[in-house]
């Protein structure tokens, strides 16, 4: 399936080739660094390039492109969740996923690489059962390797491979047993001009750092599941109890991981918990345009709105802008046209502001189009659509585990068109 | 084997290994191309150094630079013989790093490679599984075709071995070998199929992805474990799912026929187009093949993975596989994936495009998740765009054109543009909105941006072929904007626009064609061919002012660079212009030129993507990808439905004996078809659960009794013992009742799934379904045989007794319409005909998700319809579980708090006798009896039917007749229902 792959970085150099098949000449990325030119921006670069011999698929993670190299027809999904999985097995492993990271590692690399496929089809992708494999590096462990001479490779091979639940691995071993949940929703919305929400949905995952010792099998219930419109879940979670009684059981694998992306659907309302006032104008003929901005608190129900951040793609003719936030800092960058307006939290007695004047190039006529202003925030301890969880029960092991749950709402793709 | 024996002794590997290092100066100055490549010269001569040094971190040090270099691209071939003594290091992460190198450079130093050849060979005899499994996953790797007999060997045995790990491994170095040797095809199938049969979720995703490299056509091979790879699907790794499913839609589509019949009228057409076949269709109602129905069935969860693969995978199965009505269950999972990262967006919604121009229905719910954020990439936004004009209908307009009104302002121009087009779409294909739309466009003439002008123009002028009469301003502004628009295809399209319509603005167009004349020379070619066609329309038309004019501009033509437009002009020339040497052609002139053109029709470019299958390569990129399988049009005959039938399951077999006094299977016989038929009238006949014979179900019988080797000649009574039996053992093992199914239980149910034992007591009380005075004659009555649903394990099974008390024979009586229609049930075969005085006892399931809940449902007979209900008692929704008193405990432990319910009772004072009590709450409630180590401590244990909940029951019983009754269970309700009954029932005497 899987022939080659290549990492590229943002200059376009290839900085590392791995084939799993015959070798492929990496003259085959120069079809991909055509479309490259060819795209605008470095997100527009086609997914899939059809070349002569080959097909290109390629994903851009951390400004990095993992282009795969394929010879016949294989579901291209298949192909770009591989390479997702190898980037978030990446970013597990060394913590970032750079091209300074992955060539100070480029052996854990090529030994990640090697067990993840075998002649270009996956083998093993489980991060648990990846990590009995090969060891994360860390400091200490280098240090210690380098004193005694072990290795980062497991010695003993893994088990979880083998057993009925390939997600585990068995004997694991803590002197705190501690499972902690992270219910984070993030809000997707297009509010319009005047102010109303065109579209708003949310999405929501729950995410889990269990740390038990032994089997537990734990069962997560909530206090309004109905609410859950679509669900996709970790392999662990049985699927036949959430279709009965619309209860999570399941054998948790080790460590961090995803439990349940959820989908809240855009028939409820949904609160949107800012506003955002604005009065952007061009005037004709002048190279002056004004630019205000005030965002407030609506729907939080009293929770702060925190780590404030305004983006927005100023249209060309802009030149530089001159400009005074009440609180926070702004920094524009006249090459991209980029306002970014870091304001932290919003207080909602003394609403933060922007205002200032643009000036524009002069004699370029007035754009058509206001720039729309993507927004970010964070609310701590709050689920925007009211989910809550009732109750978790842990089966099959004797100790009581410290269980905590947390809820975090943030923005996700949040426009404001003005 | 020889070749590698040469260098098994050491003595062999000696020469060889100083002959590659003779060559090393050789082939590394063929890589000293760049400056680059010298200073790695030098380096590689300390790595060979540190390769032979004693010390094996130095060795690991060495090796850990040379993958360096490989990951580079840097050639390392050259360090071969180093590097390949260290192959049976004991140090695990070189030995590893060996195995990467080998596998890289193997195929370039072959004779070398070979030496590393014995240490695999050993390898695959190790004791440890891993070791085989690494030794074989080396071995199969190294291209070198020398050693294609040992590969091929050594995938015979590793095939074969007991460890599901190494049979993977084996399946994976089959595609291996017959990339380097596809020679070796016909062998290597017999492994495929070897494997194929194998029970392992761990081999079943490799072995199919072999099969799909190897031998797709060999459609065969499956049939046999078709049910099998169904059931096990839930349980493959998510990798190995995405091949199965798609491999399994393949073969759906050459096995069962087309279940689009009575929804989709035009695929019927090119389906069933001969009138012959049509009547054929007609007279017997479609009946989906029931293992269709199992695929169906058993995908349906896989929308829930994680992996957005397998979520395509399924959605691709519904389209192209479920019945039309059945495909929206995949909308949700697709608009979902929309979250996901962009590349992943791409794809989906490129099948949505596809999916949408035939079905709107599907996604209009989800309009707004197709809406355009500034932020997408712009292939996303025109793909987005694309979706919501598909989706367009007169309801929903209004909210699409908003949109579009916002997206055209936008600061992509190519995006704007491609919303024009968009517009444009909406506007043909929705009349309501023509005008609207043409006035919007006409606005966004004036815009300043000249990309979004053109496309307008463009569109504007296709809108206005649809509906030339009214436009005569829109044509005249148009005319107006040729002076500021240089766009060369705006402009060629105002041209045609006013040639074609120059009757209608006959002031205006001779004043067009004097402009263009004179900026003739410096148009562009396309523009050109436009003033062409202008003035030989406007020569017809009204020869007296432009006669001059269009000569010039011939003139002007005949000189031209370009030959198309020289070749143009001669043509015109002639044909308008009168001469001798002009034929009979120059007459029609007229009605050539000016002939009335067919509007064009805006369609979508994902129009005919669908003769690709969805999520392939191949849909993606719109044309066929090398080694794509097409996917074939349904059967018009469906294939014999047995070859999927499995044959004597062998465990079975052990528990036939217990049946007892069954008579020696017939074995010469067994299979034959006549035995079997026989078999089924008499099930039928003796009305024991009247099945109708081509039936699935019928079917599913049939093959139960082959399985356990009864003689099905043997007295009913008898036999329906048998079924008793078996329906115990089967819901025991899933296999039993999907005749594939190994005795396997999804991921860790089998931790949690108690063995259902038979029922410890069937009462024989039957409750009213129909009172004769009602059913003008008909009688019907039910009852609970407490036997697992046939059908379904989470129906229960009622029976139901008709008796005909009329004068009348009853005709045609069948089960109607449920309510509410999403209750499932399992309908009793028509019975044809009802004697008067005679009765007749069918079965049918009845899921009622574990409510007591009256099932009511209409009873149909030829003449009249009746509602009935089934009223089920709290205890009829159990299966009767075995359990051992530690492991009930054990459960017991788990159910307390708010799953716990208990009572007092006061037991009449005769009925405390252990038997007594046992009785009474079996009559009650369909429970297994828990053996018990007390005298006074009665237990039982059941599952709810649908949700498998385990329901547990104690009686303890205390001084005097008074008595704790405790029931545990997750369904609280049920269990508050059975405490009630099981108190009633104890306190009666």
């Amino acid at each position: 399936m899987i022939h080659s792959l290549f990492l590229v970085n943002s200059s376009g150099d290839i900085f590392l080739e791995k084939h799993w098949k015959s070798v492929v000449s990496r003259s085959v990325c120069d079809y991909f660094f055509e479309a490259q030119e060819r795209a605008s921006e470095p997100e527009n670069v086609p997914p899939v390039i059809p070349t002569p011999h080959h097909y290109l698929i390629s994903v851009l993670r951390h400004r990095i492109y993992f282009v795969a190299v394929i010879q016949s027809e294989v579901p291209p999904l298949f192909v770009i969740e591989f390479l997702h999985r190898v980037v978030d097995t990446f970013q597990d492993y060394f913590g970032v996923c750079t091209e300074a990271a992955i060539k100070d590692n480029v052996v854990v690399v090529y030994e990640l690489l090697e067990e993840m496929l075998d002649n270009g089809f996956p083998l093993a992708t489980e991060s648990n059962i990846l990590k009995e494999l090969i060891k994360p590096p860390t400091i200490l462990r280098t240090v210690v390797n380098t004193i005694t001479g072990s290795t980062n490779v497991g010695e003993q091979l893994p088990t979880g491979q083998l057993s009925v639940v390939p997600w585990r691995r068995t004997g694991v071993k803590y002197t705190n047993n501690e499972a902690y949940f992270d219910v984070v929703e993030e809000i997707d919305a297009i509010i319009d001009k005047s102010g109303s929400t065109i579209t708003a949905e949310i999405q929501g995952v729950i995410d889990a750092c269990v740390k038990l010792t032994g089997m537990p099998d734990l069962t997560l219930s909530f206090m309004n599941p109905r609410l859950l419109d679509d669900v996709s879940f970790h392999p662990c979670v049985r699927f036949k109890r959430w279709e009965a009684e619309r209860i999570l059981s399941f054998i948790p694998p080790d460590g961090n991981f995803r439990l349940l992306s959820y989908h809240v659907s855009s028939q409820n309302l949904v609160a949107i918990p800012v506003y955002v006032k604005h009065n952007i104008t061009f005037r004709e003929g002048s190279s002056q345009g004004r630019f205000e901005l005030t965002l407030g608190p609506k729907q939080t129900m009293g929770k702060a709105v925190e780590s404030v951040l305004v983006n927005s793609q100023l249209p060309r003719g802009v030149l530089n802008v001159n400009l005074n936030p009440s609180q926070g800092t702004y920094t524009f960058d006249p090459v991209t046209k980029l306002l970014s307006w870091d304001l932290g939290k919003i207080n909602p007695q003394k609403l933060p502001s922007l205002k200032g004047s643009m000036s524009l190039q002069a004699g370029a006529c007035k754009p058509d189009e206001n720039p729309t202003i993507n927004i970010q925030f964070k609310i701590q301890q709050m689920a925007i659509s009211g989910l809550k969880v009732n109750r978790l029960d842990m089966y099959g092991e004797k100790y009581k585990p410290f269980k905590g749950i947390k809820y975090m709402t943030k923005a996700g793709k949040f426009q404001v068109r003005t | 084997m020889s070749a590698n024996n040469l260098y098994n002794d050491q003595g062999g590997a000696e020469p060889a290994v100083e002959a590659g290092q003779e060559t090393t100066p050789t082939s590394s100055s063929a890589g000293v191309g760049s400056g680059l490549f010298s200073s790695d010269f030098k380096k590689n001569d300390d790595l060979k150094e540190m390769l032979e040094s004693n010390k094996e971190s130095l060795k690991l040090e060495a090796m850990k630079r040379i993958v360096g270099l490989m990951s580079r691209g840097r050639n390392a071939s050259d360090l071969f013989p180093a590097v390949v003594k260290n192959v049976a290091n004991k140090n695990i992460e070189l030995k590893k790093l060996v195995y990467v190198y080998l596998v890289r450079y193997a195929e370039e130093q072959q004779d070398l490679a070979l030496l590393s050849i014995s240490t695999f060979q050993r390898g695959l005899k190790d004791p440890n599984q891993l070791i085989r499994a690494s030794a074989l996953r080396v071995l199969s790797s190294i291209r070198v075709p020398i050693i294609v007999p040992i590969m091929m060997l050594a995938i015979k045995e590793a095939a074969a071995d007991l460890s599901p790990y190494v049979r993977k491994t084996a399946a994976h170095a089959i595609q291996k070998l017959y990339s380097l040797d596809p020679e070796q095809k016909d062998h290597l199938i017999e492994v495929i199929e070897k494997l194929l049969k194998d029970k392992s979720t761990l081999v079943a995703g490799s072995v199919v992805m072999a099969f799909e490299e190897v031998c797709p056509d060999r459609i065969d091979l499956i049939h046999k474990n078709y049910r099998k790879l169904c059931h096990l699907l839930v349980d493959v790794e998510e990798w190995g799912q995405v091949v199965i499913i798609n491999m399994l839609t393949r073969y759906a589509r050459t096995q069962f026929l087309s279940p689009w019949r009575e929804f989709d009228e035009n695929s019927e057409k090119t389906f069933y187009d001969s009138d012959e076949e049509k009547e054929q269709a007609d007279s017997r109602p479609y009946v989906m093949d029931p293992d269709h129905r199992l695929l169906l069935r058993n995908t349906k969860p896989l929308l829930q993975s994680r992996n957005t693969a397998v979520v395509m995978a399924v959605s691709q199965l519904y389209w192209h596989l479920a019945p039309k009505h059945e495909v929206n269950v995949v909308t949700k999972s697709l608009v979902r994936l929309l979250r996901s990262h962009r590349e992943v967006q791409y794809i989906v919604l490129q099948n949505i495009a596809t999916m949408s121009i035939q079905r709107k229905g599907m996604f209009e719910p989800f309009l707004k998740s197709f809406f355009v954020r500034s932020t997408d990439a712009t292939h996303i936004k025109t793909l987005k765009l694309e979706i919501l004009t598909n989706l367009a209908n007169e309801a929903n307009i209004s909210t699409i054109l908003r949109e579009f009104q916002t997206y055209v302002k936008s600061q992509d121009k190519a995006f704007a543009a491609a919303t024009i087009q968009a517009i444009g779409r909406c506007a043909t294909n929705i009349d309501e909105v023509t005008d609207t739309c043409l006035n919007g466009l006409v606005l966004l003439l004036s815009n300043r941006n000249e990309t979004v002008v053109a496309e307008s123009v463009v569109v504007i002028k296709k809108l206005l072929q649809t509906q030339p009469s009214q436009h005569s301003d829109i044509i005249k502004h148009m005319a107006k904007l040729l002076d500021s628009i240089t766009v060369p295809m705006a402009r060629a399209s105002i041209l045609w626009l006013i040639g074609e319509y120059c009757e209608r603005v006959p002031k205006i167009a001779p004043d067009v064609l004097r402009k263009t004349a004179k900026t003739f020379t410096a148009e562009e070619d396309i523009v050109k061919l436009q003033i062409l066609n202008l003035a030989a329309k406007l020569y017809l038309t009204n020869s007296k002012q432009t006669k001059l004019l269009t000569q010039y501009i011939l003139n002007l033509g005949k000189y031209d660079q370009n030959y198309d437009i020289r070749d143009r002009t001669r043509f015109v020339r002639q044909l308008i212009v009168p001469n001798e040497k002009s034929g009979a052609l120059s007459k029609y002139a007229k009605r050539i030129l000016l002939a009335s053109k067919p509007a064009p029709v805006l369609e979508s470019t994902f129009k005919d993507r669908d003769r690709f299958q969805l999520g392939t390569l191949s849909h993606t990129l719109n044309t066929k990808a090398s080694g794509y399988l097409e996917l074939s049009d349904w059967p018009k005959v469906a294939p014999d439905q047995s070859v999927r039938n499995v044959e004597v399951f062998e465990p079975v077999k052990e528990w036939a004996p217990s049946v007892g006094k069954a008579k020696p299977a017939k074995s010469d016989k067994f299979y034959s078809d006549s035995e079997e038929e026989e078999e089924e009238e008499e099930a039928s006949g003796s009305s024991s659960s009247a099945e109708d014979s081509s039936s699935s179900e019928g079917r599913y019988q049939s093959t139960f009794s082959h399985r356990l080797s009864l003689p099905v000649s043997s007295v009913y009574v008898l036999s329906m013992c048998y079924m008793h039996r078996m329906c115990n053992v089967q819901a025991f093992a899933l296999c039993l009742l999907r005749p594939n199914a190994p005795p396997q239980k999804k991921n860790l149910e089998i931790l949690f799934a108690q063995p259902v034992s038979s029922p410890v007591f069937v009462p024989h009380m039957s409750h009213e379904l129909l009172h004769r005075m009602s059913g003008k004659g008909l009688a019907a009555c039910y009852h609970f045989p407490r036997q697992p649903c046939i059908y379904d394990p989470r129906m229960v099974s009622v029976q139901l007794t008709f008796t005909n008390c009329g004068e009348q024979p009853v005709q045609d009586l069948r089960v109607g319409e449920a309510s509410p229609p999403a209750l499932s049930l399992h309908r009793f075969a028509a019975v044809e005909r009802l004697e008067p005085d005679s009765s007749i006892t069918v079965s049918m399931g009845i899921d009622f998700n574990d409510s007591t809940q009256a099932a009511s449902f209409q009873l149909c007979t030829k003449e009249d319809q009746f509602s009935v209900s089934v009223q089920p008692a709290v205890g009829e929704l159990f299966m009767p579980v075995t359990m051992t008193e530690q492991d009930f405990h054990k459960e017991q432990g788990k159910l307390t708090g708010m799953n716990e319910s208990s009572t007092t009772v006061t037991v009449a004072s005769e009925s405390t006798s252990a038997q007594i009590i046992t009785r009474k709450v079996v009559c009650v409630a369909n429970m297994g009896v828990v053996p018990s180590s007390q005298t006074n401590v009665h237990r039982f244990a059941a599952k709810t039917a649908s949700s498998e909940a385990l329901v547990l029951a104690t009686v303890e019983l205390k001084e005097a007749s008074a008595a704790r009754l405790l029931v545990n269970t997750e369904e609280t309700v049920i269990g508050s229902m059975l405490l009630r009954d099981l108190k009633t029932a104890l306190s009666q005497g």
